[in-house]
């Protein structure tokens, strides 16, 4: 996916904290409008990445454009960007509306203005009425359309957002996502949220850039990002992959024929290969859905492999097995959907499960 | 029983403690000149000699200008340093902030002997109120940056960040969102300051050469024993005092901890 029109390139950016290398080699462009999210585990970069486009951090070499503008040098302050913390740091001694309308005290507005916008920003967060509070009264959920409402209210070229959902409980947290999307398609305004949940990320992202020690490892949308990880630390980090031990049997072309511990021969095509996976060890990828479980009697065109049932975790709607199959110790995750009909197997059980080649995954082993 | 014990233990404990403070009104209106039971009888005498005793005036004077410009001063000097220890790094920083805070356990009276040294032998000064001034910023300092450090400890960094991306200065910051969340902690220094300083002796005996300071008058008074009656009075009025700034102190408190939606964790009363 190109960018239509950028609205932040970084090039070459790189962060030193004395020895310690926070930032390495960052090449990014971001387009206007763009949902974009920051995915990594905790001390990935991911935040000092935000804080040096908001400018709390400057970058230690190479140059970072916003809306076409060097920012070097420029402050926090001066900069069209603004953020929503993840402690959402709402002011306590001030109330609703006045935390709202803080950042157009330097505005030239009649007051008149000023309290009709802070009105309006309250309303697109659908907290209408609650401008006179005291902000340390709010819960939560409500802390955080504050410091939404906050940050927008300045109308921000973008607007960037530090782990915002990660101090909301399961169900907020949802609903919250679904908001932010409808937010930011209503303002147009480019998003650029971090996070360490790949769910999350996946939900809400145009694009989304998965960061491992300060490096971006890969950079796609959400689902070719979860199709074609382009590493086995990119796969095992969003969502769930499964790895078997494969030998290379024979390569045609650009195809190879793999000989895939406990299921047998497979033949991967070039797109199912992930840059390196040549002649030696090869961890063969597949996904849990990807395969499923044949009860007594079903028939499939698909392939099949024998196993025992390990382990059973129930969610309700789905199930998750563990599957030892026939020939290898580790064992296999693979989801299936519940239906009414369908009994949850036991563990101990003999089961067939069935898989296709084209959702395999080889990668370097 | 266990619980009876404890309890007959605290009710001695806070006798032990107000006792001799609760004597000080008694013989302040007591009509005689010696300090004893059986009282002699209510008189208003030793507070209408209080008016007419220059010296005293000036000594009290003398220690609300040394004990004002010093809570000021050494609030100021503990802002800074509080400010410095928990937002900045730089080198030594440890050791800076330890000797800071060593005349918090230094004895006063090697303090005192030092700067009377180090003030009329090597600089020549002459010893006046801003010598005790300079001496009482140095022993309250401490004690200001032990409180105006857990007032910077508590303010979340994000909340000064976020103001300068909402488009303020650091300066506008200071003044619209850190001053306002840390005041409790300022006026709590600046109370505790000007208490220590007020009724300081031994640097004030020591340095304050012909402008005497209330402790060190006081202390010139009990040389005749028939103004111990006036000293009484002098002492009831200052207990009073006390007490009004005490309350005064709690209130701003309450009112921080209101504010910043805290839960009360417990203050002077």
């Amino acid at each position: 996916m190109s960018v239509s029109k950028p609205i932040i390139t970084l090039s070459g950016v790189n962060k030193y904290y004395g020895e310690y290398h926070a930032l390495r080699d960052i090449d990014l462009t971001i387009g206007e409008g763009e949902f974009f999210s920051l995915l990594g585990p905790s001390g990935c970069g991911k935040t000092t990445l935000l804080r040096t486009i908001a400018g709390f951090e400057d970058v230690s070499t190479g140059t970072l454009h916003l809306d076409g503008q060097d920012m070097d040098g420029v402050p926090a302050n001066r900069r069209p960007t603004n953020m929503v913390f993840q402690s959402y740091a709402i002011f306590p001694h001030l109330t609703v509306a006045e935390n709202v309308g803080f950042g157009l005290r330097r505005a030239s507005m009649s007051k008149d203005d000023k309290a009709r916008a802070v009105g309006e920003a309250l309303e697109m967060v659908g907290l209408g009425g609650y401008g006179a509070r005291a902000a340390h009264a709010l819960s939560g959920g409500q802390r955080q359309r504050v410091a939404l409402a906050r940050a927008l209210i300045l109308k921000p070229r973008v607007l960037l957002l530090d782990e915002p959902l990660s101090a909301l409980d399961k169900k907020m947290r949802e609903q919250m996502q679904v908001e932010l999307m409808r937010l930011q398609r209503h303002v147009g305004i480019t998003f650029i949220l971090v996070t360490h949940d790949q769910e999350e990320a996946l939900i809400m992202s145009d694009r989304i850039a998965v960061m491992f020690e300060g490096q971006i490892a890969q950079l796609d949308d959400p689902e070719e990002l979860y199709r074609r990880p382009n590493t086995r630390r990119v796969a095992e980090f969003i969502g769930v992959m499964n790895f078997l031990p494969g030998t290379l049997a024979q390569a045609t072309g650009g195809a190879l024929e793999i000989e895939v511990a406990g299921l047998g021969k497979a033949v991967l095509q070039p797109d199912q290969q992930s840059g390196g996976a040549g002649p030696g060890e090869i961890a063969v990828g597949v996904r849990p859905e990807t395969m499923s479980i044949l009860y007594d009697g079903e028939t499939t065109d698909r392939r099949i492999a024998n196993g025992t049932v390990d382990e059973v975790v129930y969610y309700g709607d789905m199930t998750y097995y563990d599957i030892r199959l026939d020939g290898i110790d580790a064992p296999l995750t693979i989801s299936m959907k519940n239906y009414v009909d369908k009994p949850v197997l036991d563990v101990g059980e003999r089961t067939r499960v069935a898989w296709d080649a084209r959702s395999l995954m080889a990668f370097p082993g | 029983m266990k619980g009876r014990g404890l309890a007959f233990y605290a009710v001695i404990y806070l006798v032990f403690l107000y006792a001799p403070i609760i004597l000080l009104p008694i013989f302040a209106f007591n009509d005689s000149t010696i300090i004893a039971f059986p009282l002699q009888g209510l008189t208003t005498n030793w507070f209408v000699e209080l008016q007419s005793i220059e010296a005293l005036h000036s000594a009290v004077w003398n220690s609300l200008f040394i004990a004002i410009l010093t809570a000021i001063f050494s609030t100021l000097l503990g802002i800074c340093a509080a400010r410095a220890a928990t937002r900045y790094r730089f080198p030594a920083k440890g050791g800076i902030m330890g000797l800071i805070m060593l005349p918090l356990v230094l004895p006063e009276i090697i303090v005192a002997v030092s700067l009377l040294v180090v003030m009329v032998q090597l600089f020549g000064l002459n010893l006046t109120r801003w010598t005790v001034i300079g001496a009482h910023v140095l022993i309250c300092t401490p004690f200001c940056i032990a409180i105006l450090n857990s007032a910077f400890q508590n303010l979340d960094a994000s909340l000064e960040e976020a103001a300068v991306d909402l488009g303020e200065t650091p300066l506008s910051t200071f003044r619209l969102i850190t001053l306002p969340l840390v005041m409790p902690g300022i006026i709590a220094s600046l109370l505790i300051s000007f208490t220590i300083s007020l009724d300081e002796f031994i640097i004030a005996f020591f340095l304050s050469g012909s402008e005497p300071t209330l402790p060190v008058y006081i202390w010139g008074l009990l040389r005749f024993p028939q103004r111990l009656p006036v000293v009484m009075a002098l002492g009831t009025i200052l207990v009073a005092l006390s007490i009004a700034l005490l309350i005064v102190a709690e209130y701003f408190r309450r009112r921080g901890v209101a504010r910043a939606g805290k839960e009360d964790a417990g203050g002077f009363l």
